[in-house]
C-alpha cells in the first residue's frame, strides 16, 4: 500500500475495523432468534426472514405516523418502534406456532417445507399491502451521519446503533435463557421434554413462547436494519441464507457458538473484501466454512445434549 | 381517470398519423361502425377501420375491432420493484391509444404475463403469448437476462418486443425496439460530462454482480483510458442484494477518487447510499454519477441520502415542460399521487405509442411490414421527455441528462445533451 501516508493507513484500519463489527453485530442480531428456534427447538425456520421483514415494516409504519401525525416526536420514535417490532413480530410468531409450527415438532423436515410455504405467504401478504417497491423509513436525525474522533477518521453512526441494539438483545437472551426460570424450562424442555412435562413444565406453553421470543427478536433485527438498508416484501430471503449459515457454523444448539461464528465470519468476510474484491471475498469466506464444517460437522461449539 | 380526459396532447407523428389526425369525428364514425366492417362508407373511415384479412395476413390476434398485445414483466419476485412502473406506463399509454380510437381502429386488448424475477419464466411466457394468443407486439423485460431469454422465441416466432430499459447495448435485432438509451448514449455522454464539468480524472467503478454492470463498466473503462485519458482506480462489483459496503467505502477513502461511478442496482443502492452517507462522503465533498438511481429507487433510498450526487438519465419527472407536466399529472391521475415516474416508466410509456405509429404507417399488422416502418427512419414520437427518433438500427435517436438529486426525492436537471445518435455497436469495443 505505498503512496499512502501512515495516517491515512491508521484511519482506514480503524474504520475497516469498525466495518467487521458492524457486520458482526449485523450478522449476530440476525442469527440470535433463529439460535433460539432451530438450536433449542430444532424447527427449521425458513420464513425467519419474513419475521425480520415484519419489524421492518413495522418501522417504516411508525416513521410514516411519526412524519404525518406527530412531526415533534419524530426524534424519539425509533426506540419506540423497535419495542413495537418485537411485540408485532412476538405476536405473529405466537399465533403461528399455534397454527402451524405445533402440529410438526415431531417433524423437523415437514416445518421446513410447511414453513417455507409460510415465507411465501408472508411476502405475498407484504406486497399487497406495501406494495412491490421497497420502502424506507425516514430516519432521526440522531441517526444519520458519523462520529468523528480525528479528522480523518468518520464511524457511521447507524453502525453504532446497530452494535448497541445487538448487545443488549444478546444480554437479554443471555439472561432468558440462562438466567430465568423460563430459560430453565425451555433448556430442559429440549433437552427431554417427557421428563420436563412429568415435573409439572407446560412444555407446549413453553413451546409457544419460545417460538414467539425467537419470533421477536428477528422482529428487533429487522428493525435495526432500516437504518443500514431498505425494506422490500422479499427483503427477508436475502437475510436468510446468512443467518443459517452463522447458525449452522457456530453449533446450533449453542449461544456462543452464535456469537463466535457472527464474529469470525463477520471478521474473515471484511478483511477477505477490503484485500480482494467483494466477490472473491465473499467466496474464499464461504469455502473456509466448508472446510471448517467438514472437520467439525456439529459447528464451532457442539452442544453437550444427550443424544 | 375516465377515458374522456384523456386525448388531448398526446399526438404522435408519423408520415401516417399527420394525415389523419385523431378527430371526435372520426372517432365516433369508428364507434358506429365497429363490427360492421366492409360496408361502404367514407374513405376517411375506411382508412381508420381498414378489413381485418387486409391487415392481418398472418393470423395474430387482431379481430374486426380489437388487436391483442402482451405486457410481459415482473410483477412478483425481487425484479417487481423495478418493473411496477413499467406496467403502470405501459397500461396508461394503452388506454389513452384506446381512448383515442386504438390503433388501425382496433381497441388494443392486454394479457399481461408475470416473468416473475425468473428468466426462464420470462421465455415461457413469451412462447405463450406469441404462440398462443397470438399476440401483435410484447412490451416488457427489464433486465439483460430477462431480454437475452425473450429474444430466440422471439426470432423463432417473429413476434414484436418493445424494450424500455437503458442497458448495455451491443445488440440489435429486427424483433426488437429498444426504446432506453444503449450503452453510448448513457455512459459515454455521462462520462464526457464528468470529464468536462468536474475535470475528472481518476474513476472509481462500482456496480452490482451482473451481466449490465459488469458490461457497463467495461466499456466505461476503455473510454476512460482511451478517450477520456483519465484512470480507473478501482472497480469492484457488490452482489445482488448486498448491503454491506463497508470495506469498499473504505477502499474509495484511501483511493480518493473524482468520480465514483455507480451501478449498483434495486434495493442495494439504499445500503450503499445511507452507507456512503453515514461515512461522511457527499454530493459536498465527492462527485458521484450514478447510471441506475432513477425516480423509483430515490424514494426508497431516501432524498437526504441522495442530495448532491448525480444520474445520467435520459429522463427526470421534475423535466419542465408543457408535455411533461401533462404527461405526470395523467400518470399521477391513474396511478396515485405518490407513484414515482423513472427513466425506464417513462420509455416504457414510448412503446405502444411508437408500436401504433409504426402499424399506422405500415398499414398492417403483420410484424414484417411493422419491422419494415419501424426501419425507415420516418417515425418519432413527442414523448414526455421531448420528440424522439427511431432509427433504423431499432434504437431512439435522444437527449442525455444530468440530474443533481435534491432533499424530495427529485432532481435538479443541471445538463442535456444534443441528440445523440444511437450505436449499439461501438467501434473497439
Amino acid at each position: 500500500m505505498d503512496g499512502y501516508s501512515l495516517s491515512d493507513l491508521w484511519s482506514i484500519l480503524v474504520m475497516q475495523g469498525f466495518s467487521g463489527l458492524s457486520l458482526f453485530s449485523v450478522l449476530l442480531l440476525m442469527a440470535l432468534g433463529l439460535a433460539i428456534i432451530f438450536g433449542q427447538m430444532g424447527v427449521i425456520n425458513m420464513a425467519h426472514g419474513e419475521f425480520m421483514t415484519i419489524g421492518a415494516y413495522t418501522i417504516y409504519v411508525f416513521s410514516k405516523i411519526a412524519t404525518n401525525y406527530f412531526p415533534s416526536l419524530m426524534p424519539y420514535y425509533f426506540v419506540l418502534a423497535i419495542a413495537a417490532a418485537f411485540i408485532v413480530a412476538f405476536g405473529v410468531g405466537y399465533v403461528v406456532e399455534f397454527l402451524l409450527i405445533r402440529h410438526l415438532y415431531k417433524r423437523p423436515l415437514d416445518t421446513l417445507l410447511a414453513t417455507w410455504g409460510l415465507s411465501l405467504i408472508m411476502q405475498q401478504i407484504f406486497r399487497s399491502v406495501f406494495g412491490a417497491r421497497e420502502v424506507s423509513a425516514t430516519l432521526p436525525n440522531w441517526l444519520m451521519g458519523a462520529w468523528k474522533p480525528t479528522d480523518t477518521i468518520d464511524i457511521p453512526l447507524n453502525g453504532l446503533f446497530v452494535m448497541l441494539v445487538s448487545v443488549i438483545v444478546t444480554g437479554a437472551v443471555m439472561l432468558f435463557l440462562y438466567r430465568s426460570s423460563w430459560g430453565l424450562h425451555v433448556r430442559a424442555t429440549t433437552q427431554n421434554r417427557m421428563m420436563a412435562g412429568s415435573v409439572g413444565i407446560n412444555t407446549k406453553k413453553v413451546d409457544r413462547v419460545t417460538f414467539a421470543v425467537g419470533c421477536g427478536i428477528a422482529g428487533i433485527a429487522g428493525a435495526a436494519f432500516t437504518t443500514i438498508a431498505s425494506t422490500g416484501p422479499t427483503s427477508g430471503s436475502l437475510y436468510i441464507v446468512d443467518t443459517f449459515l452463522v447458525v449452522v457454523f457456530g453449533g446450533a444448539a449453542s449461544l456462543l457458538g452464535t456469537v463466535a461464528s457472527a464474529f469470525s465470519i463477520a471478521q474473515a468476510q471484511s478483511i477477505l473484501t477490503f484485500f480482494m474484491t467483494n466477490a472473491m471475498g465473499k467466496v474464499v469466506t464461504l469455502l473456509t466454512i466448508i472446510v471448517i464444517l467438514m472437520l467439525r460437522p456439529e459447528g464451532l461449539f457442539a452442544a453437550k445434549v444427550r443424544k | 381517470m375516465s377515458k374522456k380526459e384523456m386525448p388531448q396532447g398526446t399526438a404522435f407523428q408519423s408520415e401516417v398519423g399527420a394525415g389523419h389526425p385523431s378527430s371526435p369525428l372520426r372517432r365516433k364514425l369508428v364507434t358506429a361502425i365497429a363490427g360492421i366492417p366492409l360496408i361502404s362508407a367514407s374513405g376517411l373511415v375506411l382508412a381508420a377501420n381498414p378489413p381485418t384479412a387486409k391487415i392481418n395476413t398472418t393470423k395474430l390476434a387482431v379481430t374486426d375491432t380489437e388487436v391483442t398485445v402482451g405486457i410481459l414483466h415482473s410483477a412478483t419476485g425481487t425484479m417487481a420493484i423495478s418493473e411496477t412502473g413499467a406496467i403502470q406506463a405501459e397500461k396508461l399509454a394503452i388506454d389513452q391509444i384506446n381512448a383515442t380510437g386504438g390503433v388501425l381502429g382496433r381497441k388494443i386488448k392486454v394479457i399481461q404475463e408475470d416473468g416473475a424475477s425468473d428468466w426462464p419464466t420470462f421465455a415461457e411466457k413469451a412462447k405463450k403469448l406469441l404462440e398462443e394468443n397470438h399476440v401483435a407486439a410484447i412490451f416488457g423485460c427489464w433486465t439483460s437476462a430477462s431480454r437475452k431469454a425473450v429474444l430466440p422465441v422471439l426470432e423463432r416466432d417473429n413476434g414484436l418486443l418493445y424494450y424500455p430499459t437503458f442497458y448495455e447495448g451491443l445488440e440489435q435485432s429486427k424483433n426488437v425496439v429498444y426504446t432506453g438509451q444503449e450503452a453510448t448514449q448513457q455512459v459515454f455522454a455521462g462520462l464526457d460530462w464528468v470529464a468536462k464539468e468536474k475535470k475528472a480524472k481518476t474513476f472509481y467503478l462500482i456496480g452490482s454482480d451482473y451481466i449490465w454492470p459488469r458490461t457497463t463498466m467495461k466499456l466505461a473503462r476503455k473510454y476512460i483510458e482511451t478517450v477520456l485519458h483519465g484512470k480507473v482506480v478501482g472497480e469492484e462489483y457488490a452482489a445482488l442484494g448486498s448491503t454491506d459496503f463497508g470495506s469498499t467505502i473504505n477502499k474509495i477513502r484511501l483511493k480518493k477518487p473524482d468520480v465514483i461511478y455507480a451501478a449498483v442496482v434495486g434495493g442495494s443502492n439504499v445500503s450503499w447510499f445511507k452507507q456512503l452517507k453515514a461515512a461522511g462522503i457527499n454530493g459536498q465533498n465527492q462527485t458521484l454519477l450514478t447510471l441506475s438511481v432513477t425516480e423509483d429507487e430515490a424514494k426508497g433510498i431516501g432524498g437526504e441520502n441522495l442530495a448532491g450526487f448525480y444520474s445520467a438519465m435520459k429522463y427526470f419527472q421534475s423535466l419542465d415542460t408543457p408535455r411533461n407536466k401533462e404527461f405526470v399529472k395523467q400518470f399521477k391521475a391513474k396511478w396515485g399521487a405518490t407513484a414515482p415516474i423513472g427513466d425506464v416508466t417513462q420509455a416504457a410509456y414510448e412503446g405502444p405509442w411508437l408500436w401504433k405509429a409504426a402499424v399506422e404507417m405500415a398499414g398492417s399488422f403483420d410484424t414484417d411490414k411493422v419491422v419494415k416502418a419501424e426501419e425507415s427512419g420516418k417515425i418519432s414520437y413527442d414523448a414526455p421527455e421531448g420528440m424522439v427518433y427511431l432509427e433504423p438500427n431499432h434504437h431512439l435517436k435522444t437527449r442525455l441528462r444530468i440530474g443533481k438529486w435534491r432533499n424530495d426525492g427529485q432532481a435538479d436537471i443541471v445538463y442535456t445533451s444534443d441528440y445523440i445518435m444511437p450505436n449499439p455497436f461501438p467501434k473497439g469495443y
